[in-house]
């Protein structure tokens, strides 16, 4: 497949995005049954007539639901609708139990709002609002398994099983107005864009959004106009895209792709896209060309839903601080800049970070510790920072063991690496692999007077009065000790058996 | 003593209690009938003998401990084929759901359970409650036991005739256009459309959501009242169920006084089609009620004109959607070659489930809700809607209730109009509007037409939770007219 | 209001997921006719200003809370399937993408 250059995408062309995002909520029952939505029950366990689609079944609103949506809405900027109903939108598919699916048409439950995302631009970072069109209620749908055939994909299989306990749990929908004139930015505003909606979900409570486990996914619309055009291209829409790294990758991919098609001449076709996180590609999917007959109409098994402004009131006032106000508030307790607190947030580490500090952590080791080594292995897995196996209580415990000299930096960072890797606490790896620091004086004692006899040309720099010189003696005491030494204390002890003052 | 199969509801369980015959014998005497004369009608299509003589024999356990039973307790029911009964088969008169045994019970079977009542089995319907004549079940016709040549009313054609037939002194149906009230017309036995949200619809398989409502089918008022109220009432598992106080159905149909109730007559349901016999008999019972002290107006409502073709695109649309889920995927039938496709599957297993009338309304449904022609047709049809309530409330607030014929023609011979679907349809003109509205509606009968000497009935209309209303009227009229019969309706029927 | 064509007859029949035969085709395309254009009466009498009816209750906000109740067991659910397979609903292979 030609891609063209993403310099070059830019020069030629303009990218228009647009995102849907579905957030599986996390109420303890079904949005229209009783049954648990627990994740990881056995198959087929948390299901009953309702979620079935059993002939003679009837759906029942989950309170819950509706209160987790408009809250949303309103953290998003929304208009909450007085009067809205669901509407069931038809077509058939195994995975869907009833052959349609109860969600929202033209009226949906919180439309037109907006979020502001900071995006990195160069050594500064830019602030930009993306609309939001409309947030809306549906269910989900069960999952199916592909057997047979050699991929475990839909293609080729041949026949697929369907577990039905996801069906029926409360979907929320949240799709952006269209996004213009990002430019090069597209691809990490696109990012920005969702791990800013993930960071506001999850701190109102309403979502675990884990996107591992399906609980947020993400469909990215791609299109472009002509650099001199004004004129809407034909969009894409790519599926599933599941992390935030392949949110960007997948915007990335595709301005690439269709600017390559535009350039030859040909045309970018109307089409859902498959992402592939192997290497960052989409294929094509279903064809979109042809207009898509859903036959949408009122669910007559429910009744409208009418919020009134007590209750919309009541839901604004439970609404937690805010993400942007919450960054505000840690970029002043930390004393950070705007562009330090942007690296935290993209890397996805503000929580974490701020979980550390409350532990008694200085917020600047905290930020050194999580953004450094820790960020490092989550990029080197490609995975999220939060999927790495390490609390903050524990990065909180080994921040304290070398504030108080029992470790130094690298040795932290060893430990950071075996705690990752599942050897234990902090505590056990540092007795069990006899990491601390050497503070026996004469075990450092014999490796200084080593170093002297192997170096008399730097003693006498030193005792000339050249004490920079001294780093080529400590350097060598500290490997002989297996980095195992406080560097100042080995100064220290050299400075006084040479009888050298220190200043 | 009477037979014990030709008794009332009434006095079948008064009977019980007072020990005259126990719940064991009046259930044995009616699976005695059944045997004896179902071959005739084909009303069940499932006779649970061992799970209703072990229901019967614990009533009578019960009754021996001295503990309290209501009013309905011992006495048999029969349930159209509609309702889900837990392990018992649920149909629709269909061949896609033929064995299908639904893990769980309708809201209506748990309440008639609660109540200790008898449940014989499943009845005869119109495949999936599409008819007015219960010629479309997968299963053969059911026969009215006036004329085993005729329809007996559909689509709840099995409960109307085991309850005209005496094999059940009370059935349950469901009505969403007419499919209780006709029924009971043509057959001589009181039938009543609740109020829309009377009656849960919790496990009763949808036809068209916002018209469907179950409700009873007896040989008196008082019985139908009874059973009513039995089944009635709020439940939290139906969204549309109405969370007020039920009004006393069984004090209403007892009052007999409708002296200055005020009740009037919709100009719109006369003319063109409507049988001379059943005429007649309705202007005679109109007679009646003034006499009872009734005063009796004549008013319009323009809508209703519009109402059937309201029905037939709202009914179908519904029912396109409700339907979907009959895909061979999860229960019922499966047609699967070994070689096709899920999509082949589904598109094989309904054409060869699926009878022609269902297929008729789905692809009806399915073009009228597509987007091209959404406005024009379902879009119309809702606006209709709204007219046909907003005459409704404009003529009960004149009036306390309404009155027509339920149907405009007695029982046509089976096989008469299968094949003319707009012929079947006008069978529901009176009923339709009331669905639409969702005001309650109930059949009462009035006598013998003078061509065919064969049932009509009255439909009586009440506005939204005051079915009492019905009762009063219904129940007033009734006892006029058995003192002038010297017996109910249904005596005069020929023994089978 | 135009007539029903057998094409159009024959993609709604696919889109409502039922296979018909040649012969209900032509049966049915008749009778959908005078059916359509009987129904299509509905025009007549509506306008802009009404308000459609979608359910007969005029009743809002009908919620239950958020408790968790009855499931099934595995074996209920599975017990009317036509086909299954580790405790899974099995269903013949998927041509079309959702």
């Amino acid at each position: 497949m030609n891609l063209f250059e993403f310099e070059n995408v830019i020069t030629d062309f303009k990218p228009v995005l647009g995102l849907e995002v579905h957030v599986e909520l996390n109420t303890k029952t079904k949005v229209f049954c009783s049954c648990p939505t627990n994740f990881g029950a056995s198959p087929n366990t948390n299901v009953c007539p309702t979620c079935l689609g059993l002939p003679g079944s009837l759906p029942v609103l989950n309170e819950k639901a509706i209160e987790s949506i408009i809250k949303i809405g309103l953290a998003l900027n929304c208009q909450i609708a007085p009067w809205s109903r669901m509407a069931r939108k038809n077509y058939f598919y195994p995975d869907m139990p009833k052959d349609y699916q109860i969600s929202q048409y033209d009226e949906p439950i919180c439309f037109d709002g907006f979020l502001d995302v900071l995006v990195p631009n160069g050594d500064d970072s830019s602030k930009i609002r993306i609309g939001i069109e409309r947030v809306h209620l549906e269910e989900d749908t069960g999952k199916l398994t592909h057997a047979g055939g050699f991929t475990g994909r839909i293609h080729g299989a041949d026949y697929s099983l369907v577990d039905y306990n996801r069906a029926g749990i409360p979907l929320v929908e949240i799709v952006t107005k269209i996004i213009p004139d990002t430019g090069e930015l597209a691809p990490e505003v696109a990012k920005a864009y969702v791990a800013t909606l993930r960071d506001l979900i999850r701190n109102l409570g309403v979502s675990d959004v884990r996107m591992e486990e399906g609980s947020l996914r993400c469909d990215v619309n791609v299109s472009l106009m002509p650099i001199e055009s004004n004129q809407l291209g034909t969009r894409t829409e790519t599926k599933n895209v599941n992390s935030l790294r392949s949110v960007e990758r997948a915007v990335r991919f595709e301005m690439q792709r269709q600017a390559a098609l535009l350039k030859a001449g040909e045309r970018v076709k109307q089409e859902t896209r498959h992402f592939h996180e192997n290497d960052g590609s989409t294929s094509p999917g279903r064809s979109k060309e042809q207009a898509e007959e859903y036959r949408y109409f009122p669910e007559p098994d429910l009744l409208p839903i009418a919020p009134d402004s007590k209750w919309i009131e009541q839901l604004r006032s439970e609404l937690p601080e805010t993400p942007t106000a919450k960054r505000e508030r840690l970029k002043q307790a930390w004393q950070i800049t705007d562009f330090e607190m942007l690296a935290v947030v993209n890397a996805g580490a503000l929580d974490l970070i701020e979980a550390t500090v409350e532990l008694g952590t200085d917020p600047s080791a905290a930020r050194k510790w999580w953004l450094g080594k820790i960020t490092r292995i989550a990029n080197e897995r490609g995975v999220e920072l939060e999927q790495i196996d390490i609390t903050p209580a524990q990065v909180a415990e080994i921040d304290q063991l070398v504030a108080t000299g029992a470790l130094n930096d690298k040795l932290a960072r060893q430990v950071i690496s075996s705690v990752i890797a599942g050897e234990g606490s902090p505590g056990e790896i540092v007795q069990k692999q006899g990491l601390a620091v050497v503070s026996d004086d004469s075990a450092l004692l014999d490796a200084i007077k080593e170093a002297i006899v192997a170096m008399p040309e730097v003693v006498s720099k030193i005792q000339d009065g050249k004490l920079q010189a001294s780093g080529a003696l400590i350097g060598a005491v500290m490997k002989a000790t297996g980095g195992k030494a406080d560097a100042a204390k080995v100064r220290k002890l050299l400075f006084d058996y040479l009888g050298v003052s220190q200043d | 003593m009477t037979e014990l199969t030709r008794m009332t509801a009434v006095d079948l369980a008064a009977g019980i209690k007072k020990k005259e015959f126990s719940a064991v014998d009046v259930a044995k005497a009616h699976f005695d009938q059944i045997a004896a004369v179902d071959k005739k009608l084909n009303a069940f299509l499932f006779i649970d003998e061992d799970g209703a003589m072990a229901q019967a024999a614990n009533v009578d356990k019960k009754l021996a401990s001295g503990e309290f039973l209501g009013p309905l307790a011992g006495v048999p029911v029969a349930v159209k084929d509609i309702f889900t009964q837990k392990d018992i088969p649920t149909t629709c008169g269909s061949r896609i759901l033929e064995n299908w045994r639904p893990p769980y019970d309708s809201t209506v079977v748990s309440r008639m359970k609660n109540a200790d009542m008898v449940l014989l089995g499943k009845v005869n319907m119109d495949e999936f409650a599409m008819g007015s004549s219960t010629e479309t079940s997968a299963y053969g016709p059911t026969t009215n036991p006036w004329d085993t040549s005729r329809i007996p009313g559909g689509s709840s054609g099995g409960s109307s005739a085991a309850v005209a037939g005496f094999l059940a002194p009370l059935a349950v149906g469901t009505d969403t256009g007419g499919s209780i009230r006709q029924p009971a017309a043509v057959t001589g036995t009181v039938g009543v459309k609740p109020t829309y949200g009377g009656i849960s619809r919790y496990g009763i398989v949808a036809l068209a959501s916002s018209l469907d409502q179950a409700g009873p089918f007896a040989r008196t008022v008082l019985d139908a009242a009874l059973l009513h109220q039995a089944i009635a009432g709020y439940d939290p598992l139906d969204s549309t169920s109405i969370n007020q106080p039920i009004p006393d159905f069984v004090a209403a149909a007892k009052h007999k006084d409708i002296a200055g109730m005020k009740l009037g007559i919709v100009k719109e349901f006369a003319g063109e089609g409507y049988q001379a016999g059943v005429l007649n008999r309705f202007n005679e019972a109109v007679a009646i009620l003034r006499n009872l002290g009734a005063e009796i107006v004549e008013l319009s409502c323009p809508s209703f004109t519009y109402a059937l073709a309201a029905y037939y695109l709202i009914q179908p649309s519904e029912c396109s959607s409700n339907l979907a889920r009959f895909d061979g995927m999860r229960y019922g039938l499966r047609v699967d070659d070994g070689d096709s496709s899920v999509e082949q599957v589904m598109a094989a297993t309904r054409a060869a489930g699926f009878g022609p009338e269902v297929k008729r309304r789905i692809i009806i449904g399915t073009y009228a809700l597509s987007s091209g022609y959404y406005d024009a047709y379902y879009g119309s049809a809702q606006k209709v809607r709204r007219l046909i309530a907003d005459d409704f409330n404009a003529a009960f607030s004149q009036v306390d209730a309404l009155i027509s014929p339920t149907s405009p023609i007695t029982a046509f011979k089976i096989g008469e109009k299968l094949n003319d679907p707009m012929a079947m349809y006008l069978n529901d003109i009176c009923t339709i509007p009331v669905n639409l509205a969702g005001v309650g509606g109930m059949s009462v009968p009035i006598g013998l037409a003078d061509e065919d000497n064969l049932p009509a009935g009255m439909q009586i209309m009440a506005p939204v939770m005051c079915d009492d209303r019905m009762y009063r009227v219904a129940g007033a009229l009734e006892s006029a007219l058995v003192s002038s019969w010297g017996g109910l309706l249904l005596d005069k029927a020929p023994r089978l | 209001m135009s007539k029903l064509s057998r094409d159009e007859l024959r993609s709604i029949a696919d889109l409502a997921r039922i296979a018909l035969t040649e012969a209900e085709l032509d049966q049915f395309s008749s009778q959908l006719d005078v059916i359509l254009d009987s129904v299509a009466k509905v025009q007549e009498i509506v306008n802009d200003e009404i308000k459609p009816m979608s359910h007969a209750l005029d009743i809002n906000n009908v919620f239950r809370a958020d408790v968790v109740g009855n499931s099934l067991s595995a074996t209920d659910a599975l017990a009317a399937a036509p086909a299954s397979e580790d405790d899974r609903f099995r269903v013949p292979r998927i041509l079309e993408e959702e």
